[in-house]
């Protein structure tokens, strides 16, 4: 198998530029000395679930974050397709939620999604249901669990009704039960034709989730395939090495 | 009798039988006081909340000046105050000097730097917290500064009550723009400053024991406030 | 946004806004503290706001920023006690119509056990000599006012120089004066008037009180409706009127207080050559 080529945007056809909801074109990051994103260009197709794998300190989470605009790039640009732009939402491993209740912290971001004010009662008791957070809706959602709070937030992306939505690990720091129940909003939410990119260092739920995989180490992209490619013939000796869980960074 | 003995029980006497004049300059000394620093608090926090998320060319100079004035002397406000109201000054026709409203100005002007100071201190701590879920939910620099100034609330609090101390123990430049004219402009500072210079040592005292038991009244009342909203709107 | 800031705005104005101005008519009338701080005011003046429907708003300062205040037009009138300062004001073009309004006298106060020993003394350069001898402070109010002016103008005349750590120049007005002495032990020249409504005497006594030398004339002026087209002119004039008609007069001479008069009223025209 030959090594996988890394991609810059010349490489991309006319015809997958259209398929690509998120173009990366040469994104280099750099904190201090050390180069978290080294020329990075790749795109990520308009539907489905994509996860981007990769072990500790491989720039996954500055991707996730360069790619909504939070991390201005040092050199290379981001560019979202038009049907994507400004309609996306962040999901972080460590839910920030603001300091009010569980309805305070769904009123607040439809809010700022403009919604009107008379709408958004109904909307709320929609994302509660969601979310599974019945009964805590007086609850200072910084006294719930981190289950509820991790689904609290999840709901709290879907209130603009993005058509983008990234996870940065979102069950890392959760037990099997939640993981389960973020992994069922994942699912409900990408049959409602939202687009997903999620960052995990899970392999059982890469499995589960995936459509397509994106593989980084060091910066770098080493391998983007389609889900079952990606787990039953990895191309790269990092991939094969990380599956059978021994890459050492 | 000795004096402190004297002016409990002149404070004492004066608050029992409700004082006529007492109560005149309690009353006016608390309406300037409120409409000072509720006027600080409208300039105060949106600017100490600007200056603690924006960032622009001069904030930091700005951000030291606020500091700095925290200190501005009174008497010197008082002064500055006065050119600008007196006759033939830029506002003299408006009218304004030796009036409750002069007292407002120039106690807004006192209070209104620890309220930028002590908002911006507090907010950049939430904003820092805040920044990447707000920014990734793509909020406005508006709705941004509104939620950390809403959810900072019970801790701006604290910055108000500092405002109050301020505004309500002031007398030196309250004395030169109001004039400490009797039924018009005397508060409980001038007032105690009065009857200093009169000699009169045990009701000076004692006024000074009724706006020291004011100042305790509201501070207190400001916190029972405070603790019962927070337990209803959860932090 | 917009309706936010339309609220802020309206706030803002409300909160500057509300205080009640008193719709009576009034004048403001700049003086010295003496008048004040002894409580003639409270005693004279509502005799006239009764008469006349016209309130007299009272901001005491010294005689220097009483005038001063004037000059600024932030005042329909002025009560001081400075003959020279008062004759440079009208000059000046800041007042007119200025009259002799009363006068009492200044006296040197100091601890009952009178170490510098100017109890028995006859004439006021002997008392000064004696202060300037410094057995105990001398608390100059070192404030520009009529009293210090006053005062400054006795070493001089004396020819005493007042540098030593005998002397005290506090820069304060009288009534604060008058604490900082007690507290020293020490001595000061005050005017009467302040003196007897002093509530903080303790120990300290009237020392020396002869002599013309001591003579304290309060003047009263109209701040000038020319170089100040702001003033009440009318009000003051009628006031001006009224406290140098026999009626006004009569009632200075009246006050009193533990029995002594603390004002003779001698009100007179006022002509500068």
């Amino acid at each position: 198998m030959p090594k996988a080529k890394i991609l810059d945007l010349n490489d991309f056809s006319e015809q997958k530029k259209q398929q690509a909801s998120i173009i990366c074109s040469s994104l280099s990051f750099q904190r201090g000395e050390k180069e978290i994103l080294s020329d990075i260009s790749t795109t990520f197709p308009k539907t489905g679930i994509s996860v981007i794998m990769g072990p500790n300190g491989a720039g996954k989470s500055v991707l996730l974050r360069t790619i909504i605009g939070l991390l201005k790039p040092d050199s290379g640009y981001v560019i979202l397709n038009p049907e994507f732009a400004r309609k996306t939402a962040l999901v972080f491993q460590r839910p920030v939620l603001i300091r009010r209740t569980v309805y305070g912290n769904l009123h607040h971001a439809l809010g700022i999604a403009g919604v009107p004010r008379r709408q958004r009662r109904s909307r709320i008791e929609e994302l509660i249901a969601i979310g599974g957070l019945t009964g805590l809706e007086n609850l200072p959602a910084r006294s719930l669990s981190g289950g509820e709070q991790q689904r609290l937030q999840m709901v709290r992306a879907l209130s603009s009704n993005p058509k983008l939505i990234l996870l940065d690990e979102p069950s890392a720091s959760l037990d099997p039960q939640s993981t389960h129940a973020i992994e069922e909003i994942i699912k409900s939410t990408s049959d409602k034709n939202v687009k997903l990119v999620l960052v995990t260092h899970d392999i059982g739920q890469a499995k589960r989730l995936a459509d397509d995989v994106t593989f980084i180490h060091k910066g770098k992209i080493l391998e983007q395939n389609s889900s079952p490619d990606y787990f039953n013939s990895p191309s790269t000796p990092e991939v094969k090495s990380y599956l059978e869980g021994d890459l050492l960074v | 009798m000795n004096t402190l003995t004297e002016a409990f029980l002149q404070s004492f006497q004066l608050i029992i039988t409700l004082d006529e004049t007492l109560v005149e300059v309690v009353l006016l000394s608390l309406s300037v006081t409120f409409k000072a620093v509720s006027l600080a608090c409208l300039i105060g926090f949106p600017l100490g909340t600007a200056l603690a998320v924006l960032k622009f060319p001069g904030q930091k100079t700005l951000v030291v000046l606020f500091n700095s004035f925290m200190g501005l002397p009174p008497v010197v406000v008082g002064l500055v105050v006065y050119l600008i109201l007196s006759a033939n000054g830029p506002l003299g026709p408006l009218g304004l000097l030796y009036t409750p409203t002069a007292m407002i100005i120039a106690q807004t002007i006192l209070v209104t730097p620890i309220i930028v100071a002590h908002s911006r201190q507090i907010i950049v701590l939430l904003a820092e917290e805040y920044d990447e879920t707000l920014r990734s939910m793509q909020a406005s620099r508006m709705d941004i500064m509104g939620t950390l100034l809403w959810d900072s609330r019970f801790s701006l609090f604290t910055t108000v009550l500092a405002g109050l101390g301020r505004a309500f123990s002031e007398v030196g430049a309250v004395m030169i723009v109001g004039g400490n004219i009797n039924h018009f402009t005397r508060i409980m500072t001038t007032a105690i400053a009065l009857q200093t210079a009169r000699g009169d040592l045990a009701l000076a005292l004692g006024l000074g024991i009724i706006l020291l038991v004011l100042t305790i009244s509201i501070n207190a009342l400001a916190y029972g406030l405070k603790t019962t909203w927070e337990k209803h709107s959860y932090a | 946004m917009t309706k936010i800031l339309t609220g802020w705005v309206g706030l803002v104005f409300l909160l500057l806004c509300t205080p009640v101005h008193s719709s009576d008519e009034y004048i403001l009338l700049q003086s010295t503290t003496s008048t004040q701080n002894s409580g003639l005011y409270e005693f004279l003046l509502p005799h006239f706001e009764d008469g006349h429907g016209v309130k007299v708003k009272v901001v005491a300062v010294g005689t220097g920023q009483a005038l001063y205040n004037g000059s600024r037009c932030n005042g329909d009138i002025v009560i001081v006690h400075s003959p020279a300062d008062e004759r440079e004001f009208v000059e000046a073009g800041y007042g007119i119509d200025p009259h002799n309004l009363m006068y009492n006298r200044f006296v040197i106060v100091g601890p009952s056990s009178d170490p510098a020993g100017i109890g028995k003394i006859e004439t006021l350069r002997e008392a000064f000599a004696k202060l300037s001898k410094g057995p105990a402070p001398f608390v100059s109010r070192g404030d520009d006012s009529g009293t210090h002016k006053k005062e400054l103008s006795l070493w001089n005349k004396y020819e005493i120089s007042t540098t030593g750590d005998w002397y005290y120049e506090v820069g304060s007005g009288m009534g604060a004066t008058l604490n900082i002495t007690v507290g020293l032990e020490g001595y000061t020249m005050t005017d009467l008037g302040t003196w007897l409504s002093f509530a903080n005497k303790t120990n300290h006594v009237i020392l020396y009180e002869n002599g013309s030398e001591l003579f304290n004339q309060y003047g009263i002026i109209m701040v000038n409706p020319d170089h100040c087209p702001n003033v009440n002119s009318e009000p003051a004039r009628e006031f001006l009127n009224w406290i140098v008609s026999p009626m006004g007069q009569q009632l200075i001479a009246q006050y009193k207080i533990d029995g002594e008069q603390l004002f003779y009223p001698n009100a007179s025209p006022k002509r500068y050559k």
